[in-house]
């Protein structure tokens, strides 16, 4: 056991992250589990919110967290155009730096989503942030601007009039960048070190905002399952060759989550898909239409799927049977997806409300609820004691003012 | 004496040098960035040449902003990359930035539009009483950004007089404010404000919204195969041909819009139809030879062809529209220019499927209209 801490020690120092960071959408292993425990449960506004600081644009993606900082994107101006990425100080708000671009694409978007929808991704050292407008940028952690894309300029037809919101994520070392759509369709690896592709692959010709998930093989090798209404494809990130392919339809909206070597599917409900260890095939375990999410994506903790619909009821179903276990209303609706952290559940609804459910319960039970009055569609980040969530105008620390 | 000279001029020499190599890596810097280009071409080089200007100080600002003009948006993005840290860095540690030298910048209208705008954020960073008073001077600038700071401006007072109940005051500001707006919530507000004042505007005319158009139609889309489909109206687009349509044979009939902002409805002619296909084509007379934007907002699958030329095509459905959707750089020749259009409706029933249109107008860079030379446009 002691072995397998250093060894995973050592891993996380050489990529560059640190127990406790959030280096992309719903975290490290992309599956909104945070091994955090001691947050606030009976949330108050008046205890619990550390901080609050206003943002200089909209946005729906997720922070970022990592050590001391906090990294959020935004979009201002007066069409959208403007192009923020903001370092804040974790313990206290303050803006370390704040950077700016142009955008290169289309800042058309629907009124509720944003420019910066896409939620970045961090190696530790390197910050990668896509905007709904396909323009990427690589900055080192001082805010120094290291490469760019403007991928709409390379393929002009890769553009969605919704906005795109596919969030960016690492495997293989290489950075996978989902530009799907009704035409110029395609995902793209691309080389850390300078943003050139290192493949492109065609994809489904239909809008998609999800993002993907990664697959670690027994040899330690990274998958990437890409989601679309054709189902799964799993693509080797090195050269984006498809492995294997699920091709019994998946949502476009929620994303699939890996937890215990199951992929669990927004497809037809909710379908599992064990993975074989090797990466080279996977096996449908179960398929649950009752367990059939909506916006926000499901998510697996302690062998318990959660999933919740579109009248903001939370369903709790077995990982192992896919059988519905119980079902608790909450006052939806939900645009971003929850996270979960010392066997309690949080969860922000478009109102601006979050709401916190123990699982420890046996048919689950609201233990604390806050209103922080502003429309929140993104998914929190959970880091060192504290949720870090926005608005299109703030962004807020929760945690325990004692413990900061 | 003559040591102390002789270290002097070698002294001297070695910062002339100096001076040179700094130059030099400047130039050297720019022109890496500058040589950036699609698919990532150029970034390996760029981010150290990124670094080397980064590390300038607030003095080689007004350069960098000048290093952008005629530059692609890579490299006015890179460059906006070292202007932010530099501006960053010098303001943190309560640094000055140079006012003038960036004011200056900004008041010259041979740069790029995008650094005068950076430069006017910069000036207003260092100075916001100071960016304030240039505000009013920007009215009419080619930055769509600059002279919205005016518009605002303008707005504003115009808002004050009216109240005051100085309605003549307010009309005339008003009516000066809608000439310079470009953006659409500007010259809505404006145009709102002019209406309560019981004054007309014509919208139509304002973005040059091309309303005069012929149709011919419909033809199929079956399982969407009608957008890659070559249609008669495709090979010869003759105001006297006859076409084989999905109902028979058709002809180019007269349409003209009456909507405010130029909405072009096939769905008016042919009725409420799926899966089909129509097109629409006008004459546009140019003065001269002269580039210019066709600005199209649409919701169906479209093409667009200039002169029988193929402009821009795009295969999305229903994902919605807007007022200048897609900004299409088209070369216009003296003397008239045919634009057709073709708009594609797929299988959808949805409430908001229903939409068959587009609309269309020709303007400069600033989105500033073009009218036909023609009496109609």
């Amino acid at each position: 056991m002691k072995k397998i801490l250093i060894t995973i020690t050592i891993a996380a120092l050489t990529n560059g992250l640190i127990a406790g960071d959030w280096p992309g959408l719903r975290g490290p292993l992309g599956n909104g589990v945070s091994n955090e425990v001691g947050l606030p449960i009976a949330l108050d506004v008046k205890k619990h919110v550390a901080w609050r600081i206003d943002l200089p644009g909209r946005g729906l993606s997720s922070p970022l967290v990592l050590g001391e900082r906090v990294f959020v994107t935004a979009s201002g101006g007066a069409r959208q155009d403007q192009l923020q990425i903001l370092c804040l100080n974790a313990a206290d708000g303050s803006l370390i730096w704040q950077r700016q671009f142009w955008a290169m694409g289309s800042t058309m978007c629907h009124n509720k989503t944003s420019i910066a929808a896409p939620t970045p991704v961090t190696d530790g050292k390197l910050l990668y942030a896509i905007f709904s407008s396909n323009d990427l940028f690589c900055l080192d952690l001082d805010g120094n601007l290291r490469w760019l894309r403007g991928m709409t300029i390379d393929y002009p037809n890769a553009r969605n009039s919704l906005g795109m919101a596919s969030s960016l994520v690492l495997a293989g070392g290489v950075l996978v960048a989902q530009l799907e759509n009704d035409s110029e369709s395609f995902t793209a690896g691309l080389s850390r070190e300078n943003g050139t592709n290192i493949w492109k692959l065609s994809r489904p010709k239909s809008a998609n905002w999800t993002t993907a998930t990664v697959q670690k093989t027994r040899t330690g090798s990274e998958l990437v399952l890409l989601q679309s209404g054709k189902g799964i494809h799993a693509v080797n990130p090195e050269n984006g060759d498809v492995i294997w392919h699920y091709s019994d339809g998946a949502s476009t909206i929620p994303s699939s989550v890996l937890a215990g070597g199951v992929l669990y599917v927004p497809s037809h409900g909710v379908t599992a898909l064990e993975l074989a260890d090797d990466g080279r095939s996977f096996k449908q375990k179960w398929r649950s239409s009752r367990l059939r999410p909506a916006t926000a994506s499901p998510l697996v903790h302690r062998e318990r799927v959660y999933s919740l619909n579109n009248a903001g009821v939370l369903t709790c179903g077995d990982t192992d049977s896919g059988k519905r276990l119980w079902q608790l209303r909450l006052d939806g609706p939900y645009s971003g997806s929850p996270v979960v952290a010392d066997n309690h559940l949080y969860v922000f609804n478009e109102e601006g409300k979050v709401q916190v459910v123990d699982l420890s319960v046996p048919e689950g039970r609201i233990a604390g609820e806050m209103e922080l009055g502003e429309m929140i569609l993104c998914s929190p980040a959970v880091s060192n004691g504290a949720i870090y969530v926005r608005s299109n105008e703030r962004i807020w620390k929760i945690a325990r003012k004692t413990q900061l | 004496m003559k040591t102390f000279g002789l270290h002097v001029a070698i002294t001297a020499l070695g910062l002339a040098s100096f001076g040179q190599a700094v130059e030099d890596g400047f130039d050297n810097s720019v022109a890496v960035l500058r040589a950036v280009g699609g698919e990532g071409h150029g970034n390996a080089a760029a981010g150290s040449a990124l670094q080397y200007l980064a590390r300038g100080g607030v003095d080689t600002l007004p350069a960098l902003l000048a290093a952008m003009d005629g530059a692609n948006p890579f490299a006015v993005n890179y460059l906006r990359g070292a202007v932010e840290v530099i501006a960053g860095n010098a303001l943190d540690k309560g640094g000055e930035l140079p006012l003038v030298k960036l004011g200056e910048f900004l008041l010259n209208k041979t740069h790029d539009t995008k650094p005068r705008a950076l430069a006017f954020e910069l000036v207003r960073r260092a100075d916001a009483e100071a960016a304030e008073r240039l505000v009013p001077g920007l009215l009419g600038d080619p930055s769509v950004d600059l002279r919205r700071e005016a518009v605002a401006r303008l707005l504003v007072q115009a808002g004050g007089l009216a109240k005051a109940g100085n309605k003549s005051a307010a009309v005339l500001l008003s009516r000066q404010a809608l000439d310079a707006a470009r953006d659409l919530d500007q010259i809505q507000a404006v145009a709102g404000a002019l209406r309560e004042l019981d004054r007309k505007v014509n919208l139509t005319r304002h973005f040059g919204f091309l309303v005069d158009w012929q149709m011919a139609g419909p033809f199929h889309n079956k399982d969407r195969a009608g957008f890659a489909s070559v249609f008669g109206p495709e090979k010869n687009g003759d105001l006297s041909a006859t076409y084989d349509g999905m109902k028979g044979k058709v002809k180019w009939q007269p349409y003209s819009s009456g909507d405010e902002y130029g909405m072009v409805d096939f769905n008016k002619p042919y009725g409420d139809l799926k899966e089909v296909t129509g097109y629409a084509q006008t004459e546009f007379f140019s003065n001269t030879d002269r580039p210019a934007e066709l600005r199209l907002g649409c919701k169906n699958a479209w093409k667009i062809w200039l002169n029988g030329e193929l402009v821009f095509e795009r295969d999305e459905y229903h994902r919605g529209t807007r007022i200048d959707q897609y900004k299409l750089s088209v070369q216009l020749i003296k003397g008239g220019n045919m634009i057709l259009v073709k708009a594609c409706q797929n299988e959808q029933v949805e409430d908001w499927t229903v939409q068959w249109q587009f609309q269309l107008r020709v303007c400069d860079p600033t989105g500033t209209a073009i009218h036909s030379a023609t009496k109609k446009n």
